[in-house]
């Protein structure tokens, strides 16, 4: 009995070690690393913050973080509006037998390339492209736009990758709401649209906080679509951080600037993390 | 750069990521294996030296001196044979004790264009270690059928709001600074701190001209696809290879000059299969190689050798019989010093941040 208490005890351990093995050589260890590496450690003693200071004195570097903010914060807000209907027309309006396929349709042009993608919007939105060529056709433009090479671009080819990994997080919740709520409050008077904003969405708003916070780390972290959309007309933080590598192999500005950006997806963690706790109860 | 500890911070990095080292250590030790630009990776160069040899060159593209030798302090001693270098960054692979000195006597080196051997780069205390391969310039590429070929003998039509909004800048700091300074009379090879607000005042004006600045592909397709019809910073190795396909695509070098830039070749002094290393040295500077080398499917450019077996028409593209005019009125890529190295690198993102 003692011993099957103590394997009892010893198995749950056992079931996460290759689990906590896996992060502490994967995650951990390359991220004291990186943390050694920033602050410029030496084995013999001393160590400087002066890379950290660099980006906090440097109007450039910090004007990147400000950019990554502003874009981050659109993309997730822009994907989110568009996402949400999406997700309610597939998981309401759509019949059950064929949703699946309605969201195989939706995902079929994410089983491409994400750079092919992204030249291809390039080229989309050039100024000899289809949006232009379109738009001068039909008499609603004069001049073409300047769409490719700027935010705009680059916030078009996040929000189209992003949409549907939004609409995949919030269909999930969708899905799961119990009919019967609904039932509930058209018992007690309330209209769709009432039902919608007292019982629908507060009830699916963990599927969007989730979906908002994958977004908002991914694009945040994205070196691609800013560099082959925005023309490189600003700099985001993960093109900042290449930058120090590229010729000069600058590996200790390169880490402090990754683990800043490391620590805003940690603040939106907690805030995500708080909001949605408050959800569960 | 990198402290003391440096090394063994790395290599416990590295150990902790076994899977990710497989993934860039080459093949096998009986190969050669090649640190390259994308230019070397075209089968049209490497096979005939692959079935002359019996042998596979296992090759790893990079971008950047600084990425390049970071995949070598992952790697383990042995691991490359040869490098595909920027000239100007040999005396830095040279300090981190990585190149092997060359048989000046086994190179031909008589056949080099006089001004591209580089030596002040390529030999460091009397020892060759590295040869120049390849060369071109950093200058002014544009669509002719577009742009009045007469306003691009100028540096100042960079600048001009006739071009505004058609131009694309190439994304490297080093090249631009360098086309900046020739326009304030400037040369590269003197240029100090003091000279950086005078450049920084022509490259801010330059971005605010400027359309977009890309790195190699984007500004090749920004000037291919209409997008611009200027690229600061082009030359042979934008126009040449689209040449047969957009004729209208030319380069000048304008009154002020041009940017000279050079590659060359490395072999490693840890590399366990020297005699093969210098061989692949000895076939790119060959007639046959340079040739192959220059017209690469990923970008052509000048073979350092007089004596590549280039054809005319070839020849013609690269504009092979202006060489001599062209060498005349380049300056080489600035060489900083580490510390003036990035202050031009955090003055060309103040550039890319400037709206």
């Amino acid at each position: 009995m003692n011993e099957l208490s103590k394997i009892d005890r010893a198995l749950p351990w056992m079931l996460v070690t290759p689990a906590l093995l896996w992060t502490l050589l994967f995650f951990v260890a390359p991220f004291v690393a990186m943390a050694l590496l920033s602050l410029n450690f030496q084995a013999e003693g001393g160590m400087t913050v002066s890379n950290y200071s660099q980006f906090f004195t440097n109007p450039s570097y910090y004007r990147a973080m400000i950019n990554s903010l502003e874009v981050t914060g659109m993309v997730t807000l822009i994907s989110v509006l568009l996402a949400y209907p999406f997700a309610w027309i597939l998981a309401e309006q759509i019949p059950p037998r064929l949703q699946r396929l309605a969201l195989l349709l939706a995902i079929l042009p994410f089983w491409t390339s994400y750079v092919v993608r992204s030249y291809s919007w390039l080229l989309v939105l050039a100024q000899n492209g289809v949006v232009n060529d379109a738009l001068l056709r039909t008499g609603l433009l004069t001049d073409p736009l300047q769409l490719a090479n700027t935010r705009t671009a680059t916030i078009i080819g996040f929000v189209h990758f992003f949409v549907m990994l939004l609409t995949l997080t919030i269909f999930a919740s969708l899905k799961q709401l119990n009919p019967s709520y609904r039932k509930a409050a058209a018992d007690l008077g309330a209209g769709p649209i009432r039902t919608f904003i007292h019982v629908v969405l507060p009830l699916t708003i963990p599927g969007v906080v989730v979906g908002a916070f994958l977004t908002f780390v991914l694009a945040i972290g994205d070196y691609i679509t800013p560099q082959i959309l925005g023309g490189n007309n600003e700099l985001l933080m993960p093109q900042l951080i290449m930058m120090q590598i590229g010729r000069r192999g600058d590996f200790p500005l390169a880490s402090a600037l990754a683990l800043i950006l490391m620590a805003m997806v940690t603040i939106a963690y907690i805030a995500c993390a708080r909001w949605l706790k408050i959800e569960r109860t | 750069m990198f402290t003391s500890f440096m090394p063994s911070l790395k290599r416990s990095a590295c150990a902790a990521a076994i899977a990710s080292i497989a993934v860039i250590s080459p093949a096998a030790a009986a190969d050669l294996n090649a640190l390259i630009w994308c230019d070397h990776a075209d089968p049209a160069l490497l096979k005939p030296f692959e079935d002359a040899n019996g042998i596979k060159v296992n090759v790893k593209e990079f971008e950047g001196t600084g990425a390049g030798f970071a995949i070598v302090d992952q790697s383990q001693p042995g691991d490359w044979d040869v490098m595909v270098i920027d000239s100007i960054d040999i005396p830095r692979g040279v300090e981190k004790g990585l190149f092997e000195p060359l048989p000046e006597d086994k190179l031909p080196l008589a056949d080099l264009y006089d001004e591209v051997t580089m030596d002040g780069s390529t030999r460091v205390d009397g020892k060759r270690y590295g040869i120049t391969e390849k060369f071109g310039y950093n200058t002014i590429g544009f669509n002719n059928s577009k742009v009045d070929p007469a306003d691009m003998q100028s540096m100042s039509a960079l600048l001009d709001e006739k071009y505004k909004g058609r131009i694309a800048i190439y994304d490297y700091y080093l090249p631009i600074i360098g086309m900046a300074a020739l326009s304030i009379g400037k040369n590269t090879a003197d240029l100090t701190e003091a000279d950086l607000p005078a450049i920084k005042e022509v490259l801010l004006k330059m971005k605010g001209n400027s359309k977009l600045v890309g790195e190699v592909t984007a500004s090749q397709t920004a000037l291919a696809t209409g997008e611009v019809d200027i690229l600061v910073g082009g030359g042979e190795w934008v126009t040449a290879g689209l040449a047969r396909e957009n004729p209208a695509l030319d380069f000048s070098v304008p009154k002020e000059g041009a940017i000279l830039w050079s590659q060359s070749l490395a072999m490693f002094s840890a590399s366990k299969n020297k005699d093969m290393a210098l061989k692949f040295i000895q076939y790119v500077m060959s007639p046959e190689g340079q040739a192959r080398l220059a017209t690469s499917s990923c970008y052509w450019g000048m073979p350092a050798s007089k004596a590549a077996a280039l054809d005319d028409a070839q020849k013609k593209i690269l504009r092979f019989d202006e060489q001599p005019e062209f060498l005349k009125r380049s300056q080489p890529y600035p060489a900083p010093s580490a510390e003036l190295d990035k202050k031009m690198q955090d003055l060309w993102t103040e550039m890319l941040q400037s709206q």
